[in-house]
């Protein structure tokens, strides 16, 4: 497929370093608990050891006798419920009536240091009743005589239930030549940022308030704390210094961020809570532990025909983002392949453990294991290689899905081919000698939720302000918010890109919400494609009034000015170019310093059925990955050696961040599928620390080869799609299929840990099933 | 006669001596008592990595480091170990691999470069990996740090 050669740009498409780098490198990044405020409180918050509690009386009044404590916080103070998603508010800043959990807040305390915090919040004397508690989300679909949630369905747990059938999956079936199956089961797991939860809040006496907080969403956690504290939003300042990584746990408006808030109110002081990792773990909002049920259906021509896929999630004990994690569990099934047939039953069912939410591939990753490895099998009953069966059945550019997501640029079959050609697949795959594998599993996510979360007022998802004055720095405004993943860096690139001017010029100013533009911040793989977009329109406003500047300096049309590194070129007379200070100069004469805004809002997308928008985007990622995998068949240990990457993130504007991305996505799915998980005795956590919840270290990484193979998307920013969250999802079925050409084992319970291998090593043995000769 | 809570030992190259409670941890003295806030405080369990710090040139947890236990040692952190101008060549390899994302974990792991490489200027691919095995990365999948690595050791 030939495509146009791609337009040259000055900075975009290269290797740019973070423009944030030397001050992380040098430990003067300011982090929120880097911040000191005079007279400043320590807050703490205390947890409830019951899973499952009426609370029928919290007596504060001997903490409240503590000396040196000023002020202790119950739940009855400010009960008003909020959440992420407008439609399910059933969290409160401290618990009210009822604790759900173990870790649940139920008071919080500012105090002078922490040793005066911990002796109060010892003395607060709690009067429980008892409740049942629900820790299996099975045991929560009927029959609930004490639900945990007022919300959930009535006489059940379940907080969410989603049915979608499109065309007609039992003929479908019925017209199959071949089907498979796969019942999956997966752990939850959880972010495991480095940075701990923190906030400080202060409030001053002119009647305003102002919080710092390690947030991903800054407008979310302004709205939240304005509904539930009644302070209206000019009235609320919300500043996010650097921050130390979300990948989805610092999206949510979060309790200790309002309880913090309510502290600095009540106390008159700034106030800090600063979470340890034990409290982290316990607010956990990670990826969903869910079981699936995953069929697929294909015609003797392999072209596939049908799915028909039933989850059941375990919630924890709030909605967060569920609502949009049931969808997402069965409608992100929909790529990258023609399916013309689906049916989809999600059900989300509260429980009393930690609340789960979004993690990075939000509700795209447990249910694609299940698909590719059923694809797998497909593709084993047919005698096709997997490749050619996914290549048959890959969405084409331009099409649109049964469901009605519009797919714009797709370079899925370059994906495919790439790693299939520099993996040595035709070598390998069934080729390699017992406990040697090769495996194939794909992906495809959204490029930014189409639909904003807070749709009042009507608004752009994305705006950015620019401000030269006369020294020619470009102070850039926008509420997107950098967690890592390299968003100043970008939107600092894509102004210099558009002005011709050096990166130096261009200082992109902290998140904080009395002078930045509202951006939706950091979720749904949204920044690149979105605020991308805004930023180039605030850029592309600023050059027509240097070009105009440029054309009056020179007397000439502006059709015949354009724009040069650091400077304006006038057609057919270089010597004229203007130096970009002297256009900048000129610019200002009437106006003085130069403004200029930007914005982006997605069109409206998808169907007119209960839940179209679910999983529309405005582009999509795509994804093929190989796995190259050695198993130790004697103690079931296995290694990961290499992992190919075919990626289409459309143009990668930034190839360092890009790869990072990947690099850091393919180490969280490897962590999920090789043995990260939220590990229960019925509802207690038994795991809250990093060195019992273990993430990959160094020596258990793979060699990363990744091949960025995207054409641009019509719609991105230069062409642009998203990197942030698409790239994990197909780590977990490469590595699962080709443990399976390894040994002969389908692992549909994850992780995949070594006991595991070796009991599905066994089970094939004594079942006299030879693999591979063995 | 200093009294029985006095402490006294070399801070980035300059001797210090302040008062410290005998159940002081290294980290809490650096950050809250000191303001040198590049050590970062990621777990207080010594799981992290993200509070290294060089006593006596070695790496150190600071946060399961007593303060007292640093008497009459050189303590050099992230501040310590940054020039006065510009950055040292584990920095710099850092910042053009594109070796931090949120930089959190970064100043735990420019430390245990640093003493690596002062110890063994040319490691091996396996080296690096032992050296920097207690320093947990969320962000980048350690590709970057260990190819900055390999780049300040002069490998590539």
């Amino acid at each position: 497929m030939a495509s146009a050669p791609p337009p040259p740009y000055r900075l975009l498409g290269g290797r740019i370093p973070y423009v944030d780098g030397p001050l992380k490198v040098t430990g003067r990044a300011e982090y929120t608990d880097d911040i000191q405020r005079p007279g400043m409180l320590v807050g703490r918050v205390l947890r409830s050891p019951w899973p499952h509690a009426r609370l029928r009386s919290i007596d504060v009044r001997e903490a409240r006798a503590v000396p040196g404590v000023h002020a202790v916080l119950t739940g009855e103070r400010y009960p008003t419920p909020f959440g992420v998603l407008p439609i399910t508010h059933d969290e409160t800043a401290i618990a009210v009536d009822k604790a759900r959990y173990i870790g649940d807040i139920i008071a919080a305390v500012a105090a002078r240091d922490e040793r005066t915090a911990e002796e109060a919040l010892a003395r607060v004397r709690c009067e429980i009743d008892s409740l049942p508690e629900h820790a299996d989300p099975r045991m929560g679909v009927s029959g609930v005589s004490e639900p945990i949630q007022k919300r959930s369905l009535p006489g059940t747990n379940i907080q969410k239930e989603v049915v979608q059938h499109f065309g007609d999956v039992d003929e479908a079936f019925r017209a199959a030549r071949y089907t498979a199956r796969v019942r999956g089961t997966f752990a939850g797991v959880t972010h495991a940022f480095t940075e701990p939860l923190v906030t400080i809040a202060e409030a001053t006496p002119d009647g305003r308030l102002t919080v710092w907080s390690a947030t991903q969403v800054p407008h979310y956690l302004h709205r939240a704390l304005s509904e539930v504290l009644g302070i209206p939003l000019h009235r609320i300042r919300v500043i996010k210094p650097e921050v130390g990584g979300g990948f989805g746990g610092k999206s949510d408006p979060l309790p200790h961020e309002i309880a913090c808030a309510a502290l600095a109110i009540e106390t008159g002081r700034p106030v800090k809570i600063l979470f340890d990792r034990e409290d982290v773990f316990y607010t956990n909002h990670g990826r969903h532990p869910t079981q699936n049920d995953v069929r697929v259906a294909a015609d003797a021509e392999g072209n596939l025909l049908a799915y028909d896929i039933e989850a059941l999630i375990d919630g924890g004990a709030w909605s967060s983002f569920g609502t949009v994690t049931t969808y997402y569990n069965g409608v992100l099934a929909m790529g990258p392949y023609r399916i013309p047939n689906f049916r989809y039953r999600g059900r989300r069912v509260y429980t009393n453990k930690p609340p789960s939410g979004a993690m990075r591939a939000h509700g795209g990753t447990n249910i694609r294991h299940s698909v590719e490895v059923a694809l797998d099998e497909l593709a084993e009953a047919m005698g096709r290689d997997p490749f050619d069966l996914r290549a048959q059945n890959a969405l084409a550019p331009g099409s649109t899905t049964v469901n009605e997501f519009r797919i714009t640029s797709t370079s899925f079959l370059d994906c495919l081919n790439a790693v299939r050609s520099a993996s040595g697949w035709r070598e390998k795959f069934r080729a390699l000698p017992y406990g040697r594998g090769v495996g194939l599993g794909c992906g495809f996510y959204i490029s930014g939720s189409n639909s904003p979360i807070h749709f009042t007022p009507k608004m752009p998802q994305s705006t950015v302000h620019l401000k030269v004055d006369m020294d020619g720095g470009i102070a850039v405004h926008s509420m997107q918010a950098d967690i890592g993943q390299g968003s100043n860096t970008l939107l600092a690139a894509i102004v210099a890109e558009v002005l011709g001017v050096d990166l130096e010029r261009v200082h992109v100013q902290r998140v904080d919400s009395d002078v930045s533009p509202v951006d939706l911040g950091s979720y749904s793989s949204r920044v690149t494609f979105m605020m991308g977009n805004a930023a180039r329109a605030a850029a592309e406003e600023l050059k027509g009034k240097l070009l105009a500047a440029a054309a009056a300096i020179r007397e000439r049309p502006v059709s015949d000015i354009s724009v040069g590194h650091e400077r304006f070129e006038v057609a057919g007379a270089p010597d004229l170019a203007v130096p970009f200070l002297d256009a900048l100069h000129k610019a200002m004469e009437t106006t003085g310093a130069l403004t200029a805004s930007g914005s982006y809002q997605t069109q409206p997308r998808g169907g007119s059925f209960k839940g179209a928008k679910a999983g529309t985007a405005p582009a999509y990622s795509f994804a093929a990955y190989v796995a190259e995998v050695e198993v130790d068949v004697e103690t079931g240990v296995y290694r990961v050696e290499t992992i190919w990457a075919g990626f289409d993130c459309g143009r990668p504007l930034n190839r360092l961040a890009v790869e990072g991305q990947i690099e850091g996505s393919i180490h969280m799915g490897l962590g999920q599928v090789m043995g990260e998980s939220m590990s229960y005795r019925g509802t207690r956590l038994l795991n809250p620390s990093l060195l019992e919840y273990k993430i990959p270290m160094p020596q258990q990484m793979p060699r990363i080869e990744i091949h960025l193979v995207g054409a641009d998307d019509p719609d991105g920013p230069f062409g642009a799609k998203e990197a942030g969250e698409g790239p994990l999802i197909a780590t977990l079925p490469a590595v699962g299929n080709a443990l399976y050409d390894a040994i002969g084992v389908r692992f549909t319970e994850l992780p995949i840990t070594p006991d595991r291998v070796l009991r599905g090593i066994d089970r094939r043995r004594s079942e006299g099933r030879a693999w591979k000769g063995q | 006669m200093p009294s029985r809570d006095a402490l006294s030992f070399r801070l980035n190259g300059h001797p210090v001596e302040l008062a410290c409670e005998p159940a002081r941890v290294l980290l809490d003295l650096l950050r809250e008592d000191l303001r040198l806030t590049g050590t970062k405080r990621g777990c207080d369990l010594g799981t992290c990595g993200c509070c290294a710090v060089l006593v006596d040139g070695r790496p150190t947890l600071s946060c399961l480091t007593l303060a007292r236990l640093v008497e009459g040692r050189a303590v050099d952190t992230i501040e310590g170990i940054t020039p006065a101008q510009g950055l040292s060549p584990v920095q710099r390899a850092f910042v053009e691999h594109g070796a931090t994302q949120c930089g959190f974990c970064t100043p735990g792991f420019i430390v245990t470069a640093t003493a690596l490489l002062r110890a063994n200027p040319s490691p091996s691919r396996a080296e690096i990996e032992r050296a920097i095995s207690g320093n947990l990365c969320r962000c980048t999948g350690y590709a970057k740090i260990i190819e900055a690595i390999r780049a300040a050791a002069g490998a590539d």
